[in-house]
């Protein structure tokens, strides 16, 4: 655990819709202190005394310097909490805990990694990118949404990647399809190294096997229902396979939310694999 | 048992400790509780183990947990050496793995109180929990109680899904239950409309937060009303210390408190300052003298009792 998460109260400096998202940006200098790439902060929806019980995971998309340290929120309205988020006003103020979360690990030397986000989960990779880039990388994106306002950060992609490739479902900006479509030419043509990538979890199972067959390491920023973000509740479980071969339930928020994707048995999200450390009737108990 | 202060993480809502030790020292706390340690290794239940529902939240974790040789390993020694005191929640399927994972604990050293989580599946009784059936949970005491040392208090933990807590109670305390916890989730269920399907992967769900407040409030009062002599740790949507407070007048002499640490990882201390500021405002010197103080006739000035029992947890 790299740094100790803190929970503090943020003022919000600027809110903003970016096509078919929200972005929010909140003075929160010790969480901005301490972030790197891959992390995320939670956030307490419906103000004082909510009915809303959990806290919101959202993953940090940019920090900066300003006011001693803020950090930027692009989010997608999917239900209550979410929805209280998009009606923040500049100047309220926001309950934040973060940084949580093992960040995205850096390569020792500089190589080649492509970026792959799909739909919002695009909005962790430019911090990521950024970092590469310090560290001498090149970086090539592949980012994809169902469609062209889902899509995020594609002026941003194209600026800071060697190459940028855009895929949507229905064809209305860059290749119909999906980003494992595009993403063994991506590969190829950049004689990648390594791939990172964040996004729904059928998206993260499809570039990890792309990445299996080119036998590159692929890191995955996985999304999975919290409730606490800090590892106290244990309802965000995914079967990872550990380096002894034995496949346990591990935490999300602080084991992960970024695995190596072939540790990750993507087939088995959502139950829990009968050869998993305690599985009912299973021959580790 | 002698505790610092009367407020305690609620069984399975605290983690191993470390991860609340990020944001304040476990020894501050008046007891660490741990989640419900089992004999073997748990992977728990799939996912999602969770839904928010108004004021609550559904959970079917399944006490995903490393099994009591790992917890004696790596969880236990950690606890004590940060100072915290540490309540050892217990759970499994049978009288006999209760005892034998009591057996297990019996020699360790750091633990304060065992809490019997009788919330668990009896297996040789079809999966009804044995806190359905106040013979079935006192037997389950009475063999935790039996392989544990005497200077050690034994918790029952009991569910409000019962039709008389105070039967279960006194079974309990018959068994052998030095003190009483109370209340585990009550089961719920919540289904995704849009989906048309239950929200949680295992269906049904246990409820906790806000939403069950009143209940745990109703099940501590007869339990205190019933049992004015044992000693009562409350739990169930404790969220302020306005709410451990309530919880206490009801008869509770400490309280618990688990899914408000999801929305506030400092919840625990600072309930227990709300609740010493509380104290001091009402002009109480000592909680004990407002343990139970709700039971007062009506009519009675607020320090009116007198018969009240010291609390001894
Ligand atoms: C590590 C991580 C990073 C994330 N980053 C982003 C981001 O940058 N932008 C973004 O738009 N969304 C992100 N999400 C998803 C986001 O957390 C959910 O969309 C949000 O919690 C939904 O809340 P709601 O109240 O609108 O929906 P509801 O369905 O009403 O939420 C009910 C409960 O379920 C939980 N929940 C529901 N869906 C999810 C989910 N997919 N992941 C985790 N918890 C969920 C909520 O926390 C809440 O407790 C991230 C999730 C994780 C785990
Ligand atoms: C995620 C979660 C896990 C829990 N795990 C346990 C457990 O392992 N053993 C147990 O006795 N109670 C367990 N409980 C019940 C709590 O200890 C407590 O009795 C209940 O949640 C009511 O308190 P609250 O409203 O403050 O959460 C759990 C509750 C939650 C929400
Ligand atoms: S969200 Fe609570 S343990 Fe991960």
């Amino acid at each position: 655990m790299a740094g100790s998460p803190v929970q503090m109260t943020g003022t919000v400096l600027t809110t903003r819709r970016v096509d078919a998202y929200h972005a929010l940006t909140v003075v929160a200098p010790g969480i901005a202190d301490r972030f790197r790439p891959g992390h995320f902060v939670t956030v307490a929806a419906g103000g004082r005394d909510t009915s809303m019980l959990t806290r919101r995971a959202l993953t940090v998309h940019d920090v900066k310097p300003d006011y001693g340290g803020t950090v930027e929120l692009v989010f997608a309205v999917r239900g209550a909490g979410t929805a209280w988020l998009a009606e923040v006003k500049a100047r309220d103020t926001l309950d934040l805990v973060g940084p949580l979360g093992r960040p995205f690990p850096l390569p020792r030397d500089p190589c080649t990694c492509v970026l792959v986000g799909g739909e919002y989960g695009s909005a962790s990779l430019f911090a990521l990118g950024d970092a590469l880039q310090t560290r001498g990388c090149r970086i090539d994106f592949v980012l994809g949404a169902t469609t062209a306002e889902r899509v995020f950060g594609a002026l941003r992609a194209r600026r800071m990647g060697e190459t940028t490739t855009l895929t949507t479902e229905d064809g209305s900006l860059g290749m119909r399809g999906k980003v494992t479509d595009v993403l063994p030419g991506v590969i190829a043509d950049a004689r990648a190294d390594v791939v990172y990538a964040c996004g729904p979890m059928a998206m993260l199972r499809g570039v990890t096997a792309v990445a299996v067959e080119f036998g590159i390491p692929v890191q995955v920023a996985v999304e999975e229902h919290m409730a606490c973000g800090i590892g106290v509740c244990m309802t965000c479980v995914v079967p990872v396979i550990g380096e002894d071969g034995v496949t346990r339930m591990l935490r999300a928020c602080v084991e992960g939310p970024v695995f190596r994707g072939e540790r990750v048995r993507f087939d088995d999200v959502g139950t829990i694999p009968f050869d998993a450390l305690g599985a009912p009737g299973g021959r580790n108990v | 048992m002698e505790l610092p202060n009367p407020v305690l993480t609620a069984a399975g809502c605290g983690g191993t400790g470390r991860e609340l030790a990020q944001f304040f020292d476990v020894a501050r706390l008046g007891a660490f509780v741990t989640r419900s340690i089992t004999m073997a290794p748990r992977a728990g239940r799939p996912t999602p183990r969770m839904a928010e529902t108004p004021s609550g939240l559904l959970n079917a974790v399944g006490l995903q947990g490393p099994g009591v040789e790992a917890f004696l390993e790596r969880e236990l020694p950690w606890l004590a050496e940060r100072g915290a005191r540490t309540i050892v929640s217990v759970g499994g399927g049978t009288v006999a793995e209760f005892t034998a994972l009591s057996r297990r604990l019996a020699d360790a050293p750091g633990i304060t109180a065992v809490e019997v989580n009788l919330s668990c599946p009896n297996v040789e009784d079809r999966g009804r929990m044995f806190a359905r059936d106040g013979s079935a949970a006192a037997e389950v005491v009475a063999s935790v109680r039996a392989a544990i040392r005497y200077d050690v208090p034994v918790i029952a933990k009991l569910s409000p899904d019962v039709a008389d807590i105070v039967a279960v109670a006194r079974s309990c305390v018959d068994g052998g239950a030095d003190a009483l916890a109370m209340i585990n989730t009550p089961a719920g269920m919540s289904i995704d409309v849009d989906a048309m399907r239950p929200t949680l992967a295992a269906g049904a769900g246990g409820l906790s937060g806000p939403a069950v407040r009143p209940l745990a409030v109703r099940c501590v009062w007869q339990a205190h009303a019933a049992l004015p002599g044992v000693p009562i740790i409350g739990m169930g949507g404790v969220t302020t210390g306005r709410d451990a407070l309530e919880l206490i007048l009801a008869g509770a002499c400490a309280v618990a408190v688990g899914t408000a640490t999801f929305h506030d990882p400092y919840a625990c201390p600072r309930i227990l300052r709300e609740l010493e500021e509380l104290l001091t405002e009402r002009g109480f010197d000592r909680l004990a003298d407002a343990v139970g103080l709700a039971h007062r006739p009506a009519g009675t000035g607020p320090r009116g009792r007198t018969d009240l029992e010291e609390s001894s947890l």
